[in-house]
């Protein structure tokens, strides 16, 4: 006499006593070591523990302003299973024939609830300024309301630490077209003038972009995008003579397959 | 959109096709005279016979704009129509030429386990270059279907229909007797559908609420504020109310015996005479709604079974289920048979029709159907309504009353004054990386006709109304229950039972000759049509002993259902949902019975 019976009797019970909780529960299909579910090597079904592999490049732009255009980047490729993958993300501004912001990380993924992923592994910062390694640990996934959301905690080979906090939201205009805002935040406990990072919130890149998906896996946009050093890094970067932040309108592709 | 589209381009290219191809069936063809590609006329073999040389092949099939190199049966799509006789031992010689394994499931035949045709279960399958017999006696008389159980192949068109004569004169004899076999027809190879899911779940779904349509949402919820709470509702949970079919009309050309809307399959009638459709659903991931606008359908069969006559203007008819109705055209016209998918993105159609080449009035598609909470199993709850009155000790009989939960349904009731009988219960499914949701306040909803049916003001069947012509065959009442949720993962597209893969999970044990109730509970918001292999599913729809005897059972999204089983084969057999993509991806379970 199992819970079927029990959860009946139990609710009727409820209200006049606390009745007492005896349910055992039981699943018929209850995985269980050395059982057999099928013959020999043959799956009768194919595709469950499959790995599948996919890149997706959000951002590929011209930013445009009189002073010159900046080609700006950033994407991510992904390959294995429902639990188990390998993340490889890549994003960098080329900027005069310079190039910076190149951030490229390397993570293994592990799902761990219905949306959000765990994630850790490497990151290097490759670009025309000096190179630094960070060890990478963050979560990834679909906030409440839909929302895409990425926060990577790094520690340096120099022993400091930094964080970058990223997020985007899709509205339908329509079933194409397509309104996307998008941020992300760098953060760092020490400055590092040689890469324009300063202590605390260090910079900002984010882009409000229209696209349309002509297909699904190719939808040119255009947008508005800003980036911009904050607070300590800004005075860095006007030390070092250059542009704190700018408004840029940008043409770009997203594309993945 | 598609469809219409392709209709208007299509029309005069195809009519040349449909004079040849479909109209008045010359039943002394034999049937190895099918030509290579050519789509089914839906006429049965003049005669049943005992063998059969089936040969698997791949085939150049284009329809719609649409080519595939696919794999068939004698290269037609679908393949060749069997006929059989009950009490007769059927020989059928299956010779694989694909340079893959293949294999044939007679899908709702009662067959020793090792003739059931799945790779992995009942036998290896089909190496290439090889023949495989299969032998069996024929118990049951009926329309059935077969198809691939290997690869996807059924995907693409490795499928065709089966049909029984019974020993015993058939109470449903028509003056005209023709298969409606309706499917899908894309050139994106299945896995490419998967990988693509994998990636965006809502790939193919081009009918999502968006800001353009809020202002007919705000209308028909009566204020934008209703409107917009609704869709947050629908957003706090991640999950779409627009979600109605995975794959669409965006790729999927909808098939009547597989010709396309503009080929305009054709059957022939005199005015008066009694016509019987037998429609059968071999498509991949398409629930079809299936009307015959000015002709009444007496349904008289429900997956090869007999039933007490329901005279209905419409049904839905799920993925593998099998529907026999009868009609009679009284007039000297054409009728469009009209069956349009779930999610409304398309339809398959053919004519009714006294002269070969006509055409009925195409009638609209019917506005999509959108979820509500009762999809999600929280009964009749409006959109963000607070759930804290819901937790189990505050709860007093008042709100029990309308509330059909669980083990408070009279069937259930009824079998608590009854011996004591074992329960396998797995409890709320988890909600992790598999699962999305509990469905907290399931119903039974065999009385709806499904989401996008109800009071559309047309006769609609429900479950509720098929009542067996004669008892059940084991009159003895279950010993056991088996309780299992449907659940899955829309966002990480993944498909189960009970929170797992069936990789992760053991088999289902049933004792030879035990008999037993399985209980679904639907988890997900959208419709499982769940087959059980080799032995009958009867549905526990009211009828009492009078329960149909189906193969393939909708599961309604936020519903629960029983069934009742008769473990009288021993073997391995398939149980899984039979939208392909769920079942590949982990809706599947083995039962043994031993």
């Amino acid at each position: 006499m199992r819970a079927a019976l029990t959860t009946a009797l139990f609710l009727m019970a409820a209200g006049t006593a606390g009745a007492e909780d005896t349910m055992q529960y039981h699943a018929a299909d209850a995985p269980v070591p050395g059982s057999v579910t099928h013959l020999g090597n043959i799956m009768p079904v194919m595709m469950d523990q499959s790995s599948w592999f996919h890149g997706i490049l959000e951002q590929a732009e011209g930013r445009y302003a009189p002073s010159g255009t900046d080609f700006r980047w950033d994407g991510e490729v992904w390959y294995g299973t429902d639990y188990d993958r390998l993340w490889i993300k890549s994003e960098g501004t080329l900027e005069k024939g310079r190039l910076s912001d190149g951030q490229q990380d390397v993570l293994y993924s592990r799902a761990i609830s219905t949306y959000w992923n765990l994630q850790g592994g490497v990151r290097v910062d490759l670009d025309d300024g000096p190179t630094r390694t960070w060890g990478a640990f963050g979560i990834q996934g679909l906030a409440l309301y839909q929302f895409e959301f990425q926060a990577t905690g790094y520690v340096s080979d120099r022993g400091r630490f930094g964080a970058r906090i990223e997020g985007s939201y899709d509205f339908l205009l329509t079933n194409r077209l397509i309104l996307q805002p998008q941020a992300e935040f760098n953060l760092y406990t020490k400055s590092d003038p040689s890469r324009q990072a300063g202590a605390g919130l260090s910079d900002v890149d984010a882009g409000l972009r229209l696209r349309y998906e002509l297909w699904r896996k190719f939808a040119p946009y255009v947008g508005v995008t800003y980036s911009g050093h904050l607070t300590q890094a800004r005075r860095i970067a006007r030390d070092q003579n250059e542009q704190p932040g700018s408004v840029r309108f940008s043409l770009g592709i997203r594309s993945w397959f | 959109m598609h469809s219409f589209s392709s209709l208007a381009r299509g029309l005069t290219r195809r009519r040349f096709v449909t004079s040849l191809g479909a109209g008045a069936c010359l039943s002394t063809l034999p049937q190895q005279a099918k030509a290579e590609g050519r789509p089914s006329s839906g006429c049965l073999p003049a005669m049943p016979s005992n063998t059969w040389d089936l040969k698997v092949s791949r085939t150049h099939v284009s329809l719609d704009g649409k080519s595939m190199h696919a794999p068939s049966i004698g290269g037609s799509i679908p393949g060749p129509i069997l006929r059989w006789k009950q009490g007769e031992t059927v020989t059928l010689n299956v010779r694989n030429t694909l340079d893959e394994t293949t294999s044939i499931h007679w899908h709702g035949i009662r067959v020793p386990a090792d003739m059931d045709g799945v790779p992995g279960l009942s036998f290896a399958g089909i190496p290439p270059g090889e023949t495989f017999t299969y032998r069996f006696r024929l118990h049951q008389s009926g329309t059935y279907w077969y198809h691939s159980h290997s690869n996807m192949q059924e995907a693409m068109g490795l499928y065709g229909a089966i049909i029984i004569d019974p020993i015993r004169p058939d109470p449903n004899a028509c003056d005209r007797d023709y298969v409606v076999f309706l499917g899908e027809w894309t050139d994106v190879m299945p896995h490419d559908i998967v990988n693509n899911l994998k990636m965006q779940d809502d790939y193919y779904v081009f009918r999502q609420r968006t800001a353009a349509s809020f202002p007919k949402e705000a209308r028909e919820a009566g204020s934008a504020m209703a409107a917009l709470k609704d869709r947050l509702a629908w957003s706090r949970m991640n999950m779409a109310a627009t979600d109605i079919a995975d794959v669409s009309g965006i790729i999927y050309t909808y098939t009547l015996n597989g010709h396309a809307p503009d080929m305009n399959w054709n059957g022939l009638f005199r005015p008066g005479e009694r016509v019987r459709l037998r429609f059968i659903n071999g498509a991949t991931m398409t629930l079809f709604d299936v009307r015959i606008p000015g002709l009444e359908m007496l349904v008289v069969q429900a997956d090869g079974n007999d039933v007490e006559p329901v005279p209905v203007d419409e049904f839905r008819i799920g993925v593998a289920e099998t529907y026999d109705v009868i009609v009679q055209p009284k007039e000297d016209r054409a009728y469009t048979i009209f069956a349009q998918s779930e999610d409304r993105t398309g339809f398959a159609r053919g004519t009714l029709a006294p002269r070969v080449g006509m055409s009925g009035l195409i009638p609209p598609m019917d506005p999509r159907p959108v979820r509500t909470m009762v999809d999600m199993g929280m009964g009749n709850m409006k959109p963000g309504e607070s759930m804290d009155h819901m937790s189990m000790p505050g709860m007093d009989m008042k709100e029990m009353d309308h509330m059909p939960m669980a083990g408070m349904d009279m069937s259930h009731m009824g079998h608590m004054a009854m011996p004591k009988i074992e329960v396998d219960d797995p409890g709320p499914p988890p909600i992790n990386v598999e699962n999305q949701n509990v469905a907290m306040m399931p119903m039974d909803r065999t009385g709806s006709p499904g989401d996008g049916l109800e009071n559309n003001g047309r006769r609609v069947l429900t479950y509720k109304q098929l009542r067996a012509t004669r008892p059940g065959a084991d009159p003895r009442p279950p010993s056991r229950e088996i309780i299992l949720h449907l659940t899955g993962n829309m966002e990480r597209y993944i498909w189960g039972f009970n929170g797992r893969k069936f990789s992760e999970s053991g088999p289902i044990k049933l004792k030879k000759g035990e008999r037993v109730r399985f209980t679904l509970i639907n988890d997900t918001m959208m419709e499982h049509p769940i087959h059980l292999h080799g032995l009958w599913s009867e549905l526990e729809n009211g009828q009492g002993d009078y329960r149909p005897y189906k193969h393939t059972i909708i599961s309604q999204p936020g519903s629960r259902m029983s069934y009742l089983v008769t473990a009288d084969v021993p073997g391995m057999w398939a149980y899984h949902c039979h939208l392909l993509y769920h079942m590949d991806l982990g809706m599947f379970r083995t039962v043994v019975v031993s």
